[in-house]
């Protein structure tokens, strides 16, 4: 393939390169797509437990949510490398690294959500002889939705940009076409072309979630404006 | 350990690919970064903010800046012939991401500050300028402090994917260790660029609470990392 990049038709669009590429952009995309969510995922299975564990004991919010400041400081190439003589040169490397980032954000966000209902609306539905599950399930989490949905929604389009990282490893999604394009003299279509569509995914997750908390919190439509 | 004795083998602290001449490299990328991207966003959100116009604009650009992958633009940016691999392509790219926190909490800062004490410091007979820069700035500081903060951390953090175009920095490190299948250069590598960036945010902090004017401390810290918090992530 180099050898006829190596004149001087090196264009940064090319539809001929989406056609003759069509089935590496499919997988690529693929790979990208389940990394995102992976990540995602863990980091709402780990954060839910502990807003959970904050929730009972506030004392522990100080330093749950310092580290989790701490580790989102470490930049992802650093993660990643730190990550990978435990797990090699496999996806979970990037999935765990990932879920690393997106903990902090959604994880703030449901502490947040859950502290900003207000006491009122605690007291109400205290003394209309809610248990505590009962209010956290049936008042603060409704309450909280918004802010927790947004977490999530933040924290999702951020990764699909992370994934590209992954690369370092061999598992970067369109971050792997972006970097071997890069390698492969400057090949200007395969590095636009992925770069786009990593943008295209991350628009797609942020239309996607913001429906989702329209569907499932319609009573915020009116504020968010 | 093999990282503990290549952290003390003296070879690794002198000559062009030493730990100083190598953290010196990144942060200059970081500080020329952050130069060109104050240069860019801050008159544009103070103008902007100054005259309450253009919220979509600063409000928004964060979230395209979110969805844009670090490593395409970078690759972009060095495969652009007239750019090149090496530090600048890392430099252009770098500002570009610094933009969207600055540009948004400054025109946040500016443009939140109470209708009423601009129209009192009209009535007092300052101009527009005056306004701007002696009642609006400092009510905006500590706004604007948390974005330069939010903004420098993730330049910093960010600026060790440069190796991967062909720049200097810490990521150097990491890139040549994976190319060279060599353990030990990829772990110290990451250790010194988690170090850096933990470094940059502790300084940062600091002086985001010194350029705070005291009467403005009152702020709870707490309220104001939750404005910190939606710009995008230290490490895309």
């Amino acid at each position: 393939m180099s050898a006829t990049l190596a004149d001087a038709s090196n264009p940064w669009l090319s539809w001929s390169y989406v056609q003759d590429n069509w089935a590496e952009l499919v997988s690529a995309g693929q790979e990208h797509l389940y990394l995102t969510v992976g990540s995602v995922i863990l980091a709402i299975a780990v954060a839910v437990p502990l807003a959970m564990l904050i929730r009972r004991s506030p004392g522990l919010s100080g330093p749950i949510l310092g580290l989790s400041g701490v580790l989102y400081t470490i930049p992802s190439l650093a993660l990643i490398s730190l990550l990978w003589p435990i797990f090699g040169l496999s996806p979970w490397t990037v999935i765990i690294a990932l879920a690393v980032y997106a903990l902090l954000v959604v994880l703030r966000n449901i502490v947040v959500g859950l502290q900003e209902v207000p006491a009122d609306v605690l007291d109400a539905a205290n003394g209309m002889g809610l248990t505590d599950r009962q209010i956290l399930t049936r008042v603060s989490i409704p309450l909280a939705m918004p802010t927790i949905l947004a977490g999530i929604r933040i924290a999702t389009v951020s990764t699909v940009g992370m994934v590209t990282i992954g690369a370092l490893v061999g598992y970067g999604g369109f971050g792997t076409l972006i970097l071997s394009g890069f390698q492969n003299n400057f090949w200007h279509a395969q590095i636009l072309t992925a770069t786009l569509c990593c943008v295209f995914l991350a628009v797609f997750f942020e239309l996607l979630l913001l429906i989702v908390e329209r569907v499932t919190v319609p009573w915020t439509r009116k504020r968010a404006s | 350990m093999n990282v503990i004795s290549w952290f003390t083998d003296p070879a690794n602290w002198t000559g062009e690919n030493g730990i100083p001449v190598r953290t010196w490299e990144q942060i200059q990328i970081s500080l020329s970064a952050m130069a060109i991207a104050l240069v860019v966003a801050l008159p544009v959100a103070l103008v902007l903010g100054h005259i309450r116009k253009g919220a979509f604009l600063a409000t928004n650009v964060g979230n395209v800046g979110r969805a844009v992958p670090t490593l395409g633009v970078l690759t972009i940016l060095a495969s652009i012939p007239e750019i090149g691999i090496g530090n600048l392509a890392a430099v252009l790219a770098l500002a570009l991401f610094a933009i969207p926190p600055l540009l948004t909490n400054t025109y946040t800062g500016i443009a939140s500050v109470d209708d009423e004490v601009q129209d009192a410091a009209r009535g007092m007979g300052m101009s527009g300028f005056g306004i701007l820069t002696r009642v609006e700035v400092p009510l905006a500081v500590p706004l604007i402090a948390a974005g330069v903060r939010t903004a420098t951390v993730q330049v910093v953090a960010t600026a060790s994917l440069a190796a991967l175009v062909g720049s200097g920095g810490l990521g150097r490190y990491v890139v040549d260790g994976f190319a060279l299948q060599d353990n030990t250069l990829i772990l110290a590598g990451a250790i010194l660029t988690a170090l850096l960036a933990i470094i940059a945010e502790l300084v940062m902090a600091v002086l985001q609470r010194r350029v705070t004017p005291r009467g403005l401390r009152l702020l709870s810290r707490a309220e104001l990392e939750m404005q910190e918090i939606p710009a995008a992530p230290s490490s895309t």
